[in-house]
């Protein structure tokens, strides 16, 4: 890598898990020049999963989930202070205290933070929390180990109820609160939310579907007493989890003239940046939970994924085309989306994109097993797989999906429900999840600007009783 | 059905070296090799069907069986109660079964045999110590394996010549049909009765008197899904030829493998940590298990090629795990490899169960060959190999060396 | 010393907590956990379980790189 056009500075903003990988991979590739990580954290970068699971219930410390990294990285980290601004007309990346990079290169690996709670005033709270970083981890396992007389948590996506798990391995009371039908339908569906419910009431959770949070109550000294539900009831709690979804890290690229806005960062499956008029830029590349990409296998759809895997996988592709000379070609990032959970004791991966099914059919096992794997279909062709505690299939479905299989896949497998019963997958429910569902079409053009999207998750869908 | 290209892995001519042939399978990822049998040869094949939902183990839903079937249901007269190994069942069966051993297969007990291995394999070569020559496959590779399984399990060690003669019997079942003469067929049959009749005895005994062994463990298991007396029987016998008829081969491939790369073992000898990559370098490279067969529940389309519902499909591992489109200097020896996702132990939810022990008799036998083998060489090579092609391994593997310390 | 999971390409064919039981356990029948940390006593059983994993999951650094 010795070439006159090769870069000699590469910037990485964000330093967490796309930025690591990222940085890893331009090493690995033979990138010699200098390497520098920006990250508002003021910790090296650690790993989030473990975080709403064995984090907080307390089977691991929140200080020990560093991530591995190579050892001969020999990067700059400037780590405790946020990027406030680019300009990528002259290359520069501003500090919030002022100081100014420069770069020949330049990833943006942002990622996301915890959607906080709308009412400023509620959020401040003495007892709400959100759960995005290792801060918060160690903040809100403090206030469940001390044994609150009932935890609420808002939203019932991955992470919510991942947390609802938890408390109740902890033995505390826990209420969950989702918008839509069911636990997980936003990411799964309707169809599987309803075995997600069931599980989480036979695991003792009052779980209140198809409800919303209206207010949070807080006592004469600020701290959290109740919260008012959209069905009437008020319940009385020491603790609430705000699991609302995420915010795209993207406030720092105003006036940047990149196509970015609430939704991401857009980028081409070569991960370069769109600037806002829909050129794509070729110094300026994107990885990870801040990406929006057309996804070479979805109809040039711009997806949105946050999962840990497309993190690892985009921000490789990302470096190594960040290198690239001509006429060496780009590399396309168009692995499937793939997921894991675990939560009430099962684990859950998907492969795929679940979201834009319209269909969903078990093909293995039994639900009342607790075992079984499901496909998930559009307009007749497979597009996902989710596995409960069969984790070993499914390779299998991934090929599945990738080749365009018919939907009802025909499997004749052993251990095939007999005959096989496709059901509505419970999907097209125009966003009525509280959480966002983290792998999703985000719409179809880099320069369309976000109207977004997000409604205030206090209103309910229907009107409350009064 | 004389010429195909598997017929002639299956060709006893063909032991001592069937990867050129592999190369040759791997033109064509999914190949028709036979009236009613395909072979699958490429690891992008491969590792697809081994996750693949629409293949069956279960030799009984073949259109014309699959393996030579001593092992499986074939030798099975109806109404029988005898049933086949879980390894040639399909979930939820399958699923079942497997659970109810892994159980009884617990890292702690498997920590406490690991502990015993170091103990055995210095006995064993202390017997050769001051000698110039060794059988690798009497004096270690043998032995070691089949008193680990014997302890595991709960059989008498003393009973290992009786049962040797049925492993090796059955295991030659596994090779498909065509590999195998009537004779061969007939011996099979009459092993697994006797097989089964002695194991009768045995659960008797300690059903009885429960000891702390595995078998105990089965028979004693108070949780609602436990095995039924056939199902242990059935995995008694499964778990018996499988610990005797493929740890050996590795240790004994191991060898090999290291004698005839010189760089390798001195490698070894100066750092005996390396012995864990170098291992599984091994189950790459020269596999004990070559291939496994399969039956398709349903039309399957793989790589342009349709395998119709009811054929067999023998998954060529051992091809896979040289498949130089997923492996740099595939068929180079390379015991520092990287990323060596191969398939010596299978893959999907057949994943050998023996693994992690038959991993600790492999690192240590080995270890201690290297060690104290003083100038190691072959004295034969190609050594004799055994009958069988898919447990494929040496017979004997006289090694001359200056001293055995 | 640091390990790290890549949890989407693990299956749970469970053979790490065979060659670490002390670093690698399942939390439910199919749920891999692990010490992100353990201590250096406990590299080699660590390195065992590296190489045996069916799926090359799992990644380590025996130093925690300190930059
Ligand atoms: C609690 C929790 C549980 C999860 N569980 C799973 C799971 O089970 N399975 C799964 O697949 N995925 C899971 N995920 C998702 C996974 O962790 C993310 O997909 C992954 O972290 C994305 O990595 P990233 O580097 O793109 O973004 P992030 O990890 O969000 O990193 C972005 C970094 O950039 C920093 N940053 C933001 N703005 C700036 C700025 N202006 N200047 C400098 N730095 C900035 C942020 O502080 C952060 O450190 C979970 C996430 C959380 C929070
Ligand atoms: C080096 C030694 C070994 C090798 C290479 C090996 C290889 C394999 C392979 C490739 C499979 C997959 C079969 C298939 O997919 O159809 C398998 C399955 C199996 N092995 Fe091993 N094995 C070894 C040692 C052992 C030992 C020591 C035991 C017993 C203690 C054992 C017990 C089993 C069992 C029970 C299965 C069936 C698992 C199932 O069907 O779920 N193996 N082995
Ligand atoms: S050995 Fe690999 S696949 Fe198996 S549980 Fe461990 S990490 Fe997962």
């Amino acid at each position: 890598m010795s070439s006159p056009a090769a870069p000699g500075r590469v910037v990485i903003v964000g330093a967490s898990l796309a930025g690591l990988r990222a940085a890893e991979t331009l090493r690995r590739e033979g990138f010699r020049g200098e390497l520098t990580l920006i990250g508002d954290e003021p910790h090296e970068p650690y790993d989030r999963p473990p975080l709403s699971k064995q984090v907080l219930a307390g089977r691991a410390s929140p200080a020990h989930t560093a991530l591995v990294r190579a050892p001969d990285l020999e990067a700059t980290w400037l780590l405790g202070e946020p990027a406030a601004a680019l300009d990528p007309h002259t290359r520069t990346v501003t500090l919030a205290g002022g100081r100014e990079i420069g770069y020949d290169r330049l990833l943006i690996a942002t990622g996301t933070r915890a959607r906080p709670w709308p009412a400023a005033e509620e959020a401040a709270l003495d007892g709400v929390f959100t759960l995005r970083g290792r801060d918060d981890a160690e903040r809100l396992r403090a206030a469940l180990a001390a044994g609150p007389r009932r935890v609420l948590v808002i939203g019932g996506g991955f992470t919510g109820s991942e947390i609802a798990s938890v408390c109740r391995e902890l033995g505390l009371p826990v209420t969950l609160a989702e918008r839509g039908p069911a636990p997980l339908s936003g990411a799964l569906g309707a169809a599987a939310g309803s075995v997600a419910a069931r599980m989480q009431r036979a695991h003792g959770v009052d779980l209140r579907a198809n409800t919303t949070v209206m207010a949070l109550e807080g006592d004469g000294s600020g701290r959290l007493r109740a919260a008012y539900l959209s069905d009437g009831d008020v319940v009385e709690v020491d603790v609430a989890v705000v699991a609302l979804g995420a915010v795209r890290n993207t406030e720092w690229l105003a006036g940047s003239g990149l196509a970015a806005d609430a939704r991401g960062v857009v980028c081409d499956a070569a991960c370069r940046a769109f600037d806002a008029d829909a050129v794509v830029t070729d110094d300026v590349y994107v990885a990870g939970d801040v990406a929006r990409w057309p996804h070479p296998h979805y109809d040039g759809l711009l997806l949105a994924v946050e999962h840990w895997d497309n993190a690892v996988r985009q921000a490789e592709t990302a470096a190594a085309n960040l290198l690239r000379e001509p006429p060496a070609p780009l590399r396309p990032h168009r692995g499937l989306p793939a997921f894991w959970s675990y939560q009430f004791g099962v684990n859950i991966k998907s492969v795929g994109l679940p979201t834009i099914a319209d269909e969903v059919v078990v093909t293995q096992g039994a639900v009342a097993d607790g075992r079984f794997v499901a496909a998930y279909g559009r307009q007749g062709r497979t597009v996902a797989a989710v596995a409960v505690d069969s984790p070993r299939w499914l390779p299998a479905y991934a090929g599945f999906v990738a080749a365009n299989l018919p939907f009802p896949p025909d499997l004749h497998a052993s251990d095939a429900p007999d005959p096989l019963r496709p059901v509505p997958a419970g999907l097209a429910l125009d966003d009525r999840a509280t959480h966002s569902p983290t792998a999703a079409v985000t719409g179809d053009g880099p320069t369309a600007s976000d109207r977004s999207t997000h409604r205030d998750p206090r209103s309910p869908l229907t009107a409350p009783p009064l | 059905m004389t010429d195909t290209l598997f017929a002639q892995v299956l060709d006893e001519a063909s032991r001592a070296d069937p990867y050129p042939l592999y190369a040759q399978l791997r033109r064509t990822p999914v190949s028709r090799q036979g009236e009613n049998l395909y072979a699958a040869s490429t690891y992008r094949a491969v590792t697809a069907l081994l996750h693949d939902p629409r293949i069956s183990s279960d030799e009984r839903k073949s259109r014309t069986g699959a393996g030579a079937l001593a092992a499986s249901g074939r030798l099975i007269e109806d109404g029988d109660e005898r049933r086949p190994g879980f390894i040639f069942l399909d979930p939820p069966e399958h699923d079942r079964l497997r659970a109810v051993v892994m159980r009884q297969f617990t890292p702690h007990r498997i920590r406490l045999l690991g502990r015993h291995v170091e103990t055995l394999v210095d006995e064993l070569l202390d017997r050769r110590a001051g000698q110039t020559t060794l059988d690798v496959v009497d004096d270690l590779a043998y032995p070691l394996p089949v008193t680990v399984i014997c302890e595991l399990l709960g059989v008498p060690r003393e009973d290992e010549p009786r049962f040797h003669v049925w492993a090796t019997a059955l295991a030659r079942t596994l090779d498909p049909p065509e590999g195998m003469s009537e004779e061969e067929v007939a011996r099979a049959v009459s092993a697994a009765a006797e097989l089964r009749a002695y194991l009768v005895e045995l659960a008797g005994q300690r059903a009885a008197h429960p000891r702390p062994d595995l078998l105990s463990g089965l028979l004693t298991d108070a949780s609602g899904d436990r095995m039924n007396p056939p199902e242990i029987i059935a995995t008694m016998a499964l778990l018996l030829i499988a610990g005797h008829e493929t740890t050996v081969n590795l240790i004994t491939n191991g060898m090999l493998t290291l004698l005839r790369n010189p760089e390798a073992l001195a490698l070894l000898r100066e750092r005996p940590d390396l012995i864990t990559p170098a291992l599984e370098e091994v189950l790459r490279y020269d596999p004990p298990v070559q291939f496994r067969t399969r039956t398709t529940l349903t039309d399957v389309e793989l790589d342009g090629v349709t395998v119709p519902a009811g054929a067999n499909v023998a998954l060529l591992l051992a091809s896979a795990s040289r498949d130089p489109e997923r492996f740099p200097q595939a068929d180079r020896y390379e015991p520092l490899r990287q990323d060596n996702q191969h398939l010596g132990f299978g893959g999907g939810i057949h994943y050998c169960v023996g693994a992690p022990l038959a991993r600790i008799e492999a690192r240590v036998a080995l270890g201690a060959l290297v060690r104290r083998l003083e100038s190691p060489r072959l004295a034969a090579d190609p050594p004799p190999y055994r009958q069988s092609a898919s447990l494929r391994g040496p017979r004997h593997l006289v090694v001359e060396a200056a001293r055995v310390t | 010393m640091r390990v790290l999971v890549d949890l989407n390409r693990c299956l749970s064919y469970g053979q790490c907590v065979f060659a670490a039981p002390s670093v690698f356990r399942f939390h439910g029948a199919e749920s891999l956990e692990y010490d992100y940390a353990p201590g250096r006593a406990l590299a080699e059983e660590v390195r065992h379980a590296a190489a045996a994993c069916p799926v090359q999951a799992i990644t380590y650094a025996e130093e925690p790189s300190g930059e």
